[in-house]
């Protein structure tokens, strides 16, 4: 091959990771949240609400990591009142996510508006001498930023801790059969607390990455339904931690092939090619759960079931 | 100090009626601490808001305008979500229904006469309830998740609308708007009162299909069907009631409404199909159908307060300068209000000091 095929094969590689990111993040994080039994369907919400948080951290300190901090306390701000309703107040969990997404598309779209047409500083890429001058796989895997190496770290973090750790078995149980874990004096309701918030700050991270990383500006409901294939992720992955990695990275080159072919013009609408991600999630979704022994073994038993201790 | 529930024995009624009303006061006094943040005066501006869109006569035929696809989704999803099916996708199928029935004015302009409009309604419903009709065949057949399919239906649908007004459905006579004709006199939808604004017959289209889906609930067997294989599965199973079966039929109602909701939006308001035909009426019909206790008599109301919020907004927007915005953070907070007061129905809430000693809690 020549150089010239590498280094397009090597920058096509890398815009698949930086689309599939955001999505992988926001996935990881849900996933841990509905293995403790709760269906968080703010996802969507929380993400846009860290992209204008990390906006709004970026642009008044002119820093991106600052920013990506401010981007995942504003998505777990967010999550926060999610727990508070269906934990505390045990509301109705479906109903409850979708009130976080219109609230979070709109508080987003109220607190941007100043922010509109302003350029950010994008997070710098992280090289790694030695590493990052590999063919094809060094930019990579070792030429990026910062959230790429989160991203990456997060999935094999929470693959670990749900299947090596102590902790991890417990919140898996409180996701099956939360009365048993309650009995056995498993503290039900702070687990799912502290699994909620995670996924907040997943969410705001992802979102933080959307608006300093993907595109390095702030544009209105810029999430742009990457919340809601996150939670489509979590079934394609029946709740797997490593599946959500292949996940992503198949959505993510998905996307990107999309805008390459809308690019070169092929004759198709480019709005035909615009729905192919919401095509293919659909498609993968009815694959998935045609396997029923799959999905069975998998899914939280309680998943979106509200939990009220008896004392 | 610790909030913990305790189960009520009966469900409060009188807390089920006003629960909502608390959960709306509540978002009001939100709305008010927004907009003093906002720098604006609070009262002045719940004024402008809730008060002053009534006092005017073409600003209610605005209102009803607002309202009626709001009645007709949200109603349409109460039976949906009574029975238990999580259909979020009624902004989808309102556009589906919306082009289904925009066929005749757009394709066929020669085609004139008093048929049209009815041709165009029938088209709408058919249009809507196939949509839905998507996510009900992949749930009933191969348990895929309704919510994300009927969620992902709703980007699927506004591309198909904007490669339509942007291609081949384009007003050729439109100076390359990226707009439809505008539709003949026949395939609009006649004003009731055009002497004092311009509300349509969609909005005692809306009134008159809640009051139906109204008296099937509350009146015959197949509302008590629903309710039942919403409440517990396992007893309708029992009661030999078909829950794949209620799946397409809550899902086709849901999906019939919203395209009727769709047509009556472009026939009537509007009268010509745009990238953009709906401002979230489909998932603020969500916020609705909560509102409204899911029931479609409830929804008339909850969908005139979310049409005023809309109203409100755009008044708002114009005389003190405030964003647009704020009518969806305010339809937000007040979904958010409501499921939360309505755990008081089923529960008390008690202060309990958080105990030192694990044992010592013996009250039961």
């Amino acid at each position: 091959m020549s150089d010239a095929t590498l280094i397009l094969i090597q920058a096509v590689l890398l815009t698949i990771s930086t689309a599939a990111t955001p999505l992988l993040l926001a996935a990881i994080g849900e996933l841990v949240v509905e293995r403790s039994g709760v269906l968080n369907l703010g996802v969507e919400g929380m993400m846009v609400m860290g992209a204008i948080g990390g906006f709004i951290g970026m642009i008044v300190t002119g820093n991106p990591y600052i920013g990506a901090v401010v981007g995942v306390l504003f998505g777990m701000a967010l999550s926060l009142l999610f727990a508070v309703l269906t934990l505390t107040l045990a509301t109705n969990q479906v109903a409850t996510g979708l009130a976080l997404t219109i609230l979070g598309l709109g508080l987003s779209g109220l607190i941007g508006e100043p922010y509109v047409g302003r350029s950010a500083v994008r997070m710098p890429v992280l090289n790694i001498p030695g590493l990052t001058d590999l063919p094809i796989i060094g930019r990579l895997l070792f030429g990026q930023d910062l959230i790429f190496y989160i991203s990456i770290a997060l999935i094999v973090g929470v693959a670990w801790f749900l299947f090596r750790t102590p902790s991890g078995l417990k919140l898996r149980a409180i996701g099956d059969n939360p009365q048993s874990a309650h009995a056995l004096g498993i503290k039900v309701i702070r687990t799912r607390y502290l699994a909620v918030l995670f996924g907040g700050a997943c969410a705001g991270l992802a979102g933080a990455h959307l608006s300093l990383v993907y595109t390095p500006q702030w544009t209105e409901n810029m999430s742009a339904g990457r919340g809601w294939i996150a939670l489509a992720l979590v079934v394609f992955a029946s709740w797997r931690p490593f599946r959500i990695l292949a996940g992503a990275y198949l959505f993510g080159a998905v996307s990107i092939g999309q805008l390459h072919a809308q690019a070169l013009g092929i004759g198709i609408p480019s709005q035909f090619l615009s729905a192919l991600p919401y095509l293919a999630t659909v498609i993968v979704l009815v694959l998935i759960s045609q396997n029923r022994r799959l999905t069975l073994i998998n899914t939280p038993a309680s998943l979106g079931k509200s939990f009220v201790p008896d004392r | 100090m610790r909030l913990e529930l305790v189960k009520r024995g009966n469900p409060s009624k009188t807390l089920r009626f006003f629960s909502p009303l608390i959960g709306l006061a509540l978002a009001v006094f939100t709305g008010a601490i927004m907009f003093a943040i906002l720098g604006k005066n609070p009262l002045e501006a719940l004024y402008v808001y809730f008060i002053e869109p009534l006092t005017e006569l073409w600003s209610v035929h605005e209102l009803l305008i607002k309202a009626a696809p709001l009645i007709l989704m949200g109603a349409g999803l109460s039976i949906c979500y009574l029975s238990n099916n999580w259909n979020i996708g009624a902004e989808g199928q309102f556009i589906m229904g919306a082009l289904a029935g925009s066929i005749f004015p757009v394709l066929f302009t020669d085609m004139q006469g008093p048929i049209v409009l009815p041709l165009m309604l029938t088209f709408a419903i058919v249009g809507g309830a196939l949509w839905a009709g998507i996510p009900a065949l992949l749930k009933a057949k191969f348990n895929t998740n309704e919510i994300l399919v009927s969620l992902m239906l709703v980007y699927v649908a506004e591309l198909i609308l904007d490669y339509l007004v942007r291609g081949p459905w384009r007003n050729p006579a439109g100076m390359n708007f990226p707009e439809s004709v505008r539709f003949h006199q026949f395939a609009r939808i006649p004003e009731l009162m055009p002497a004092d604004g311009r509300a349509n017959w969609g909005f005692v289209i809306a009134i008159l299909v809640a009051i139906a889906l109204w008296v099937m609930l509350s009146r015959t067997l197949k509302g008590f069907e629903i309710k039942v294989l919403g409440t517990s599965p396992r007893a309708g199973r029992f009661a030999g009631f078909d829950a794949k079966k209620m799946v397409f039929f809550s899902f086709l109602i849901a999906g019939a409404c919203a395209g009727l909701a769709g047509i009556i939006e472009v026939a009537g308001a509007s009268g010509q199909l745009r990238p953009i035909i709906s401002p979230g009426y489909g998932f603020t019909a969500i916020i609705v159908a909560f509102l409204g206790r899911l029931n479609p008599l409830g929804v008339i109301v909850a969908g005139l307060v979310l049409a005023l919020t809309y109203l409100g907004g755009e008044a708002a927007q114009i005389s003190l300068g405030l964003s647009d915005k704020v009518a969806r953070v305010f339809q937000g907070a007040l979904l958010l209000y409501i499921l939360a007061c309505d755990t008081l129905i089923h529960y008390r809430i008690r202060f309990v000091p958080t105990p030192k000693a694990q044992g010592s809690a013996a009250d039961v």
